[in-house]
């Protein structure tokens, strides 16, 4: 089974979490101020990235909290792992360039 | 000439009483119901709140993930980094007007959620063994020691789980689920004499 490392919990099985869509995504401060155009962007827009790719995720069944996750969406290999509030971090160059080199030719 | 009959006071049946009163020795793991008590569900972020709950309660919450203390016949289990059960037995009410009248002015939350889950020992030497039949836990003694608790999963219910000596675990389930969690161990726990 794949172990997830929660930030607040240490690594767990992935049946415990929920995934929660694409992280670092600031809802508008004023969204009645938005035109149609960026708040469909806000909405429904998602990098939707091959290889390395900010998530949030929810350890649902165990401390209940949200994070942030970077996940290869080509190998399902999660780089990394940190709390909500948190810089992306600087993802391993040797974790990135295997991920490419493994999954993403052309197919 | 009208008889009046007194009838003994109305005791709660647990969701689970028929099936503990049944259950079949098997000394590799018994499974024995714990007596309802006091829960209660605490959340804070402030410090001076985690502080005083913890001084009206009388046992420290732990600030360690997945860990519980106790004493005084009461535990406080570390669920989030802002929420906490805390266990107890007596009357649910005067422990909750304590806490509450401890933490006047200070956001927190407390709730008491004493009747939405009933608990039950897991206890021998293929306890872990028999938990592990639906819980994907490391439950070694490494990485699940004395002193942890979690919440987590048991088959398709979700329970929390602590380890209370190295052979004993205290599962709490959903009143809702229980009979199906108590069952699932009970038909995990035929495997062994
Ligand atoms: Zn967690």
């Amino acid at each position: 089974m794949l172990l997830i490392t929660c930030p607040y919990c240490g690594p767990r099985p992935e049946l415990e979490f929920r995934y929660a869509g694409e992280a670092h995504i600031a809802r508008p401060e004023d969204p009645s101020g938005v035109e149609a155009d960026p708040w469909g962007e806000f909405l429904y827009n998602r990098t939707n990235a091959r290889g390395p790719y900010a998530e949030r995720w929810r350890h649902f069944h165990g401390c209940g909290r949200f994070f942030n996750a970077i996940r290869d969406t080509t190998t399902d290999f999660f780089l990394a792992t940190y709390k909500v509030g948190e810089p992306r971090p600087d993802v391993p160059a040797r974790a990135v360039a295997s991920a490419s080199t493994g999954g993403a030719g052309e197919r | 000439m009208v008889e009046t009959v007194a009838f003994p006071p109305a005791r709660p049946i647990g969701p689970l009483d028929q099936r503990a009163s049944h259950a079949r020795a098997r000394p590799a793991v018994r499974m024995a119901l714990v007596p309802p008590g006091v829960r209660l569900s605490f959340r804070a972020r402030d410090e001076a709140a985690i502080a005083r709950a913890a001084e009206g309660f009388g046992v420290a919450l732990p600030r360690e993930a997945c860990r519980f203390s106790s004493g005084g016949g009461r535990a406080a289990l570390w669920l989030g980094p802002d929420e906490w059960m805390l266990l107890a037995s007596g009357d649910p009410d005067t422990l909750f007007a304590t806490l509450e009248g401890a933490l006047t002015d200070l956001p927190h939350s407390l709730v008491d959620v004493s009747h939405r889950s009933v608990a039950f020992t897991v206890e021998g030497p293929e306890a872990a063994a028999v938990l592990n039949a639906g819980c994907p836990l490391d439950l070694s003694l490494q990485a699940f020691p004395v002193g942890m608790c979690t919440r987590t999963v048991l088959a398709k219910s979700e329970i929390v789980l602590r380890r209370t000596v190295e052979t004993r675990f205290v599962v709490d389930a959903w009143r809702s689920f229980a009979a199906y969690v108590w069952q699932f161990l009970e038909e995990a726990r035929r495997e062994f004499l």
